[in-house]
């Protein structure tokens, strides 16, 4: 005879199953076209490369990690800086955190203006800034285009207004990204920063101006403390896309101006280093990782302070 | 009070401003990429006045026709896909307590928004790029299995916060007047549901349609969609037709998310 709580520890493990059958056609799908094949590209990652592409099979070797931060010189086989990678590294990082500083120059005023209309209105602002948000990003891009290009609008408005003689290159170059990349991720930066806004209690607010607070010390010392977390949330959204960002500076940034995204399809198209764009995928995964530990870190502390 | 009333306490200098030319700056370049897809001229330099001459040589472009059709094809074969499975998956992990495997089953069904596009991109190129040796087959099959996986997780989204504002209660009435399990799901769950699945339905679709980057490095030869045929247009000397293409896209996508937001909004 079974007691109760046998009878009960079994349907509980058969619910348990239940479930685990359930979500299989999720977890398979996902397993099968996301991330078992990033298992096999840690795997290709640490071996030899074809000499068209692809890897040779079964043979080993660090070269493509090797090559990520290092290259050896072809005549005197002495080691060094891989130059080349590092500079691409470097101007990622560069371009991912200035994109990030302007995006919340731009979108903390944006969310705290959003914040502060009527509750009536406050969903059309918002629903303005979710258009975007779900309109491609490659049309997004080619807007930008329109903009930025010798014949676009900046530059005729800039000569109508007397401004300039001749138009400024901006397409092809770094800035032209950094103009792509805010205005794509911008969104990213205003909602997080709203949804901590929406909840400021104004009281606050009032009790420093009582005490005789400016306004920018209102800003700098209540305002911006305590909405913190959306600060912290929407600037890893912002920076996490724009470092793995590649239709942007394909498009905008043209052949010369790379970012880790493009040096990644470089080594599986013509560079025909399978090995070395395996091993620097991986490493723009760790980076991203970590930004999104700091993330999830942070909506769990802000998660906590509200309850 | 009285002598306050000037005084806004939620204004900030100069914000107001900011926010304003932020909204502006966010549709300057979508209004100036429509005004042009209207330019009679052949270049996209001079405006040589109002034309529909650019949406009708889209439209009759055979290689566009295609592109619009593999698209649709796709997005909708990766929405059903990824509504189906994503509607099971929540069932499995909602109104339950915590059990064995819950916490790692989030992790993975959010994979796909963790990993950064291109790296999943290649991955993908690498798997699928031998799978296609090995099989000989090289169809739309791969296209429809990559999007599905990445449409999963914003399939999810929105069924899972429905069945979350949803208790047991009713179906336990079902199993209390002798339902099967199927038949409490297919009478009670699932009209209750059913405004969960279509919003996720609709992400997918739209998230599947916009896709550039990993259809670009899976595809294989001659399986344009219309993202990545705009892409390759790029590189040559452009044309208004694609702006045209990309107006009508925007349009589609516009009125996708409209109807998404009041639905949702419904709901709430």
């Amino acid at each position: 005879m079974d007691t109760a709580s046998e009878v009960a520890k079994r349907a509980e493990r058969a619910d348990v199953r239940s479930r685990w059958l359930l979500s299989a056609p999720a977890l398979l799908v996902i397993f099968f076209a996301a991330v078992g094949p990033l298992f096999v590209m840690l795997a290709y990652s640490f071996m030899v490369k074809g000499d068209y592409g692809d890897v040779k099979p079964g043979e080993f070797s660090l070269d493509g990690w090797f090559s990520v931060f290092f290259q050896r010189d072809i005549f005197d086989d002495t080691v060094g800086l891989a130059d080349a990678h590092l500079s691409i590294f470097w101007r990622s990082v560069k371009l991912s955190l200035i994109t990030t500083m302007l995006a919340l120059a731009f979108g903390f005023p944006t969310a705290y203006f959003i914040a502060t209309r009527p509750a009536r209105t406050r969903e059309v602002w918002v629903f303005l800034i979710t258009i975007p948000f779900w309109t491609n990003l490659l049309i997004r891009t080619f807007a930008m285009q329109e903009v930025i290009r010798n014949e676009g609008i900046l530059n005729t408005l800039m000569m109508w207004l007397g401004l300039i003689d001749q138009p400024i290159q901006l397409m092809y170059t770094d800035a032209a990204i950094l103009f792509g990349m805010v205005y794509v991720y911008l969104p990213l930066m205003v909602l997080p920063l709203y949804a901590s806004m929406e909840k400021l209690d104004f009281n606050l607010v009032e009790a420093g101006y009582d005490l005789y607070a400016t306004r920018l010390r209102v800003l700098w010392r209540i305002i911006i403390p305590l909405v913190r977390p959306g600060v912290i949330a929407g600037s890893i959204l912002v920076f996490i896309p724009s470092l793995g960002a590649y239709v942007i500076p394909r498009v905008l940034g043209g052949g010369k101006n790379m970012m880790l995204g493009n040096l990644i399809e470089l080594q599986f198209g013509a560079g025909r280093n399978w090995p070395l764009g395996a091993a620097i995928s991986i490493t723009l995964m760790a980076i991203v990782m970590l930004a999104l530990l700091v993330y999830v870190r942070n909506e769990a502390r802000s998660g906590a302070q509200n309850v | 009070m009285s002598k306050r009333r000037s005084f806004d306490l939620r204004s900030q200098p100069g914000f107001t401003f900011v926010a304003l030319l932020t909204f502006f700056m966010l549709y300057l370049p979508i209004a100036a990429l429509v005004v042009y897809a209207f330019n009679a001229g052949s270049s996209m330099a001079i405006w040589e006045g109002v034309s529909l001459r650019w949406f009708y040589s889209a439209a009759s472009n055979e290689r566009v026709q295609e592109a619009a059709m593999r698209s649709a094809l796709i997005a909708v074969c990766a929405a059903l896909i990824a509504t189906v499975a994503a509607t099971m998956a929540a069932i499995a992990t909602t109104r339950t307590k915590p059990y064995p495997g819950l916490t790692f089953k989030y992790a993975f069904i959010n994979q796909p928004l963790m990993v950064p596009e291109i790296v999943t991109a290649v991955a993908l190129l690498i798997v699928f790029s031998r799978i296609k040796v090995w099989t000989g087959y090289s169809g739309l099959g791969y296209l429809i299995a990559a999007h599905a996986a990445f449409c999963i997780p914003f399939a999810y989204l929105p069924i899972r916060a429905r069945l979350e504002s949803m208790d047991l209660t009713l179906e336990r009435a079902a199993a209390d007047l002798y339902a099967t399990p199927w038949k409490a799901f297919r009478h009670v769950t699932l009209p209750l549901l059913r405004p969960g699945i279509i919003a996720g339905f609709m992400l997918a679709f739209v998230i599947s349609l916009d896709d550039v980057v990993i259809t670009e490095f899976v595809k294989s030869g001659g399986q344009d969609t219309l993202p990545t045929y705009m892409l390759g247009q790029l590189r040559r000397a452009t044309s208004p037709e694609v702006n045209a293409i990309a107006t009508v896209f925007l349009l589609f996508s516009v009125v996708l998310v409209t109807a998404f937001f009041f639905i949702n909004r419904r709901k709430a």
